[in-house]
């Protein structure tokens, strides 16, 4: 299993096509809280997957004042048929080129797989990671890890 | 391993005895294939236990991927109001290549209810409020897809077939079963 930067590391930042022609950075996001959820893969074989799953709960991070983004290995193009397939409302970034390299400064890169693990990480507004979670790679850990690591953090800011 | 946050309660859709040593609670989606997929062997799983098991189902509708999820959870809903929730339920996953609102009315009809009350109901939103509710309970509860099963307040992680449900059961009876 992968090291993942643990909490009060500053989240490394990086930019990543999030469309064919775009790109989106992390520090863009400055001032928002941030959901990193890195996957192995677009089109996993069941409904209700991981990233079908965060689409339909984000009104619920939303409250919470979060950005989620995913990241996978994919390529652009590939996120983006997944993307519209799937209706995600949530910006889906390409590790693709040189392959899984923001999963590695994260430490969350499969590198027997090739493919990113399935990690969470949650940063706050100043950009700091306060909370990260390494699922089995087979588990989808779904939202309730997230939602109270978010809520635990408004309370300490409050 | 993830805890059910909300045990399940009166507002739940729970059939069997109230006491049952064991309760299998599915969050579940009426248009998910896998769902529909696992209906007949819930309902194996209960003929297993028979009055050592209690079985709840809870929504949780993936209406991003699923056009008539929310209809169908609200749908039930309106059943259940009239006592028919579980009949209701089962004709909805019996019927999953044909969800909309022909086989909704259709629905209503046979147990005899107004079809312009279901109509209403829908168009209002009478049950989005627990159906919403549910998926709340669901996603604070590790809910991590459908179907997602808990028993007794644990998140199942097994595989999805009759003879590990059966295991996993039996495990929480402490009790072999005798017969299948």
């Amino acid at each position: 299993m992968s090291q993942l930067l643990a909490p009060g590391t500053t989240a490394p930042d990086f930019r990543l096509r999030v469309t064919p022609d775009q790109d989106l950075s992390l520090s863009e996001l400055r001032g928002q809280r941030v959901i990193l959820s890195f996957y192995p893969a677009d089109w996993s074989p069941v409904c209700g997957d991981q990233i079908t799953l965060y689409n339909q709960i984000r009104p619920e991070f939303e409250k919470y004042g979060a950005e989620i983004l995913g990241i996978s290995v994919d390529g652009a193009w590939c996120h983006q048929a997944y993307a519209k397939h799937n209706h995600i409302h949530f910006p889906l970034l390409a590790d693709f080129h040189p392959k899984g390299a923001v999963a590695q400064k994260y430490g969350a890169y499969r590198e027997q797989d090739g493919v990113c693990e399935r990690a969470l990480f949650a940063i706050d507004r100043k950009g700091m990671i306060f909370w990260s979670y390494l699922s089995p790679i087979a588990v989808n850990p779904g939202a309730d890890g997230i939602l109270d690591a978010l809520e635990s953090l408004q309370n300490q800011e409050k | 391993m993830s805890l059910l946050r909300v045990p399940v309660n009166s507002s739940d859709h729970v059939q069997g005895p109230e006491n049952a040593p064991v309760t299998l609670l599915e969050y579940g989606d009426y248009e998910c294939p896998h769902c529909g997929a696992m209906h007949p062997v819930v309902q194996r799983v209960q003929r297993c236990f028979s009055s050592r098991l209690g079985l709840a189902y809870r929504h949780f509708p993936l209406t991003e991927i699923h056009e008539y999820a929310e209809a169908a959870a609200e749908t039930a809903e309106y059943a259940g109001f009239y006592g028919r929730f579980w009949e209701a339920h089962d004709m909805l996953f019996q019927n999953q290549d044909r969800l909309g609102l022909p086989l909704f009315l259709a629905i209503v009809r046979y147990f005899e209810l107004s079809e312009q009350g279901l109509r209403d109901a829908l168009a209002h939103g009478t049950f989005a409020d627990k159906v919403r509710r549910d998926f709340l309970t669901g996603v604070r509860s590790g809910v991590n897809g459908t179907p997602t099963f808990f028993i007794n307040n644990l998140r199942y992680d097994g595989p999805a077939s009759y003879e590990a449900l059966v295991g996993a059961i039996a495990a929480q009876l402490e009790y072999a079963p005798t017969a299948a």
